[in-house]
């Protein structure tokens, strides 16, 4: 696959341990939510590290945080305390080269709707300063290997299904050669294959790329099977940090009797996904 | 310099962009062209009424800048108003550039943009009123002030792109107080002496009176720009003064999208 070389000037001298990917350091984020309610605490003190290389899923309930955390991580959200660094690079500090390092895919795919993918991922192009040409043959070669034909390319972006927008923002993610690629839900409301092909895409990037990425999903199957480590964020606070099968047996050991990732869940947040989505449905009918 | 050139290709991103989002909506951009030169007809046949050759082409030349900076404060604010309601804003605000060459890009493409409109009118008003006589008119001036209101109206621009930046729903709309308040004290359709004297103070503190000075006195009498160095000087002062300023309002107005929240997609 045809993509654009990255190099990362490490931001520790010559002979030092290399940073982390990403070092999360007791962050806190609170919002105000008008006069007179006290502010939520949307992310409280909550710290992780990753190494280069690994998924590292975020599990949590509706609202329990995993979207602010990835939006903090990104820049897009002043922090209220705390740190994060991306290889050694503080976000705050060094905004614009943590910058060129990131990139992110969210639940819903952002394009300007009326252009087509080509046009969207062209302007994506060059605002990270990549050289048109080869950034275009790259698009072609990205959105095939996701299964967008070449025949989607020039059209709107409101004639495309939603599985196909949100492939067309993998591959926008994946075109800026991102060494930390925030996921967050990027599979929800996709179809069985259309899911498969984003699965394999990320297992991809991680093989080939040493992407380090950080999945939220609500698509425990999804988690288990990428998921190097879980950090389970309930209440914006880390509850579990641990692997999949480290979870499950932690679980299993509580319960008594063999678990499974659903297991976890509803043992660190005291719900279930099942009542997530009835949570949702009751939210859309109000 | 490779620093410059960098950022001059990334601000080409944002008016490469808007140029296909006006490729897309071509038909819409046809109706306000038609749109456009019936409003500046309708006011310049005031003068036709009046039977003044010299109205008729102050009016021409009000109607043709006021719609000069409805095209630019509409492209800007209409912009970063779909950006919200796209959700692309987070996806722009990530990029690896500084806010001065994303907003460069915007308001560059929406000057051009205004600038091609504004020319088109031009010709169609030239067409309809033979009787104007532009003999005497000194291009260079009219070009001159142009440029130099043009630094201006980036700074100004940038002030008024916070507005749909931190209120998605009515922001653009809003920038319409700052359109209308430039037009009612910059003389654009009457001259700056019938205003209440608190307004002609206001009017000072405005570029689009000295733009207006200096485009009727290049195309209607030919004076030079040498000339009209009381139009020049304040032109200048203002656009060293409004860009930083613009660049200032603006990044203030982004940390407190980024400190509450809002720069996530609303829509």
């Amino acid at each position: 696959m045809a993509t654009p070389a990255l190099v990362i000037r490490p931001a520790a001298p010559p002979g030092a341990p290399l940073p982390p990917a990403l070092l999360v350091e007791r962050v806190s984020k609170r919002f105000e939510v008008g006069r007179g309610s006290a502010p939520v605490e949307a992310v409280s003190d909550v710290s992780m590290r990753l190494e280069r290389g690994v998924i590292h899923g975020v599990l949590g309930a509706n609202g329990s945080g995993k979207s602010t955390l990835i939006r903090l991580i990104a820049g897009l959200l002043t922090l209220d305390s705390g740190r994060v660094e991306v290889f050694g690079r503080d976000v705050v500090r060094d905004e614009l080269a943590v910058k060129r390092l990131i990139n992110r895919v969210s639940v819903d795919a952002a394009f300007f709707k009326k252009l087509s993918p080509m046009e969207n991922l062209t302007f994506a192009a060059r605002v990270y300063g990549l050289e048109v040409r080869a950034a275009r043959q790259a698009v072609y070669e990205i959105l095939e290997r996701l299964h967008v034909g070449r025949d989607r390319v020039d059209r709107p972006m409101q004639q495309l299904s939603r599985g196909m927008q949100q492939k067309v923002a993998i591959a926008r993610a994946f075109l800026t050669s991102p060494v930390l690629l925030l996921l967050d839900e990027p599979t929800t409301g996709l179809d069985p294959r259309s899911k498969l092909d984003v699965r394999r895409f990320i297992e991809e990037l991680r093989d080939t790329h040493e992407t380090t990425i950080v999945l939220t999903t609500h698509d425990l199957e999804e988690a288990e099977q990428l998921s190097d480590r879980i950090t389970v964020i309930d209440g914006g606070r880390v509850v579990a940090e641990d692997t999949p099968a480290g979870l499950i047996a932690s679980a299993s050991e509580r319960l008594g009797r063999p678990a499974t990732l659903w297991d976890v869940f509803m043992a660190y947040t005291g719900r279930s996904l099942d009542d997530d989505v009835a949570e949702e449905a009751q939210e859309a009918i109000e | 310099m490779t620093r410059i050139a960098d950022d001059l290709r990334a601000s080409y991103a944002f008016a490469e962009r808007n140029f296909f989002l006006t490729r897309r909506t071509w038909p819409w951009e046809a109706a306000f062209l038609v749109y456009s030169v019936a409003s500046a007809l309708s006011i310049s046949f005031i003068g036709v009424d009046q039977g003044s050759a010299r109205l008729v082409l102050s009016l021409m030349i009000g109607a043709i800048f006021w719609n000069y900076l409805s095209v630019v404060f509409g492209w800007i604010a209409e912009t970063i108003a779909v950006e919200r309601w796209e959700g692309t804003l987070e996806y722009t605000m990530m990029a690896p550039i500084r806010r001065s060459t994303r907003l460069v890009g915007q308001v560059g493409y929406a000057m051009v943009y205004g600038l091609i409109h504004t020319a088109a009118i031009f010709i169609v008003l030239i067409l309809f009123f033979p009787q104007i006589d532009l003999s005497r008119a000194n291009p260079v001036t009219t070009l001159v002030f142009m440029a130099l209101g043009s630094f201006s109206f980036v700074g100004i621009g940038i002030l008024a792109a916070i507005l749909p930046l931190l209120y998605v729903e009515r922001g653009a709309q809003m920038t319409f107080v700052v359109q209308s308040g430039l037009l009612l004290v910059s003389g654009v359709y009457y001259p700056i002496s019938v205003l209440p004297g608190w307004m002609q103070v206001l009017s000072h503190l405005s570029p689009a009176t000295y733009v207006l000075d200096g485009v009727r006195a290049g195309l209607a009498d030919g004076v030079g720009i040498a000339d009209l160095g009381r139009d020049v000087l304040p032109l200048i002062a203002l656009g060293i003064v409004l860009i930083p300023f613009g660049l200032w309002a603006f990044g203030r107005a982004e940390l407190h999208a980024r400190r509450t929240g809002k720069l996530k997609r609303v829509g």
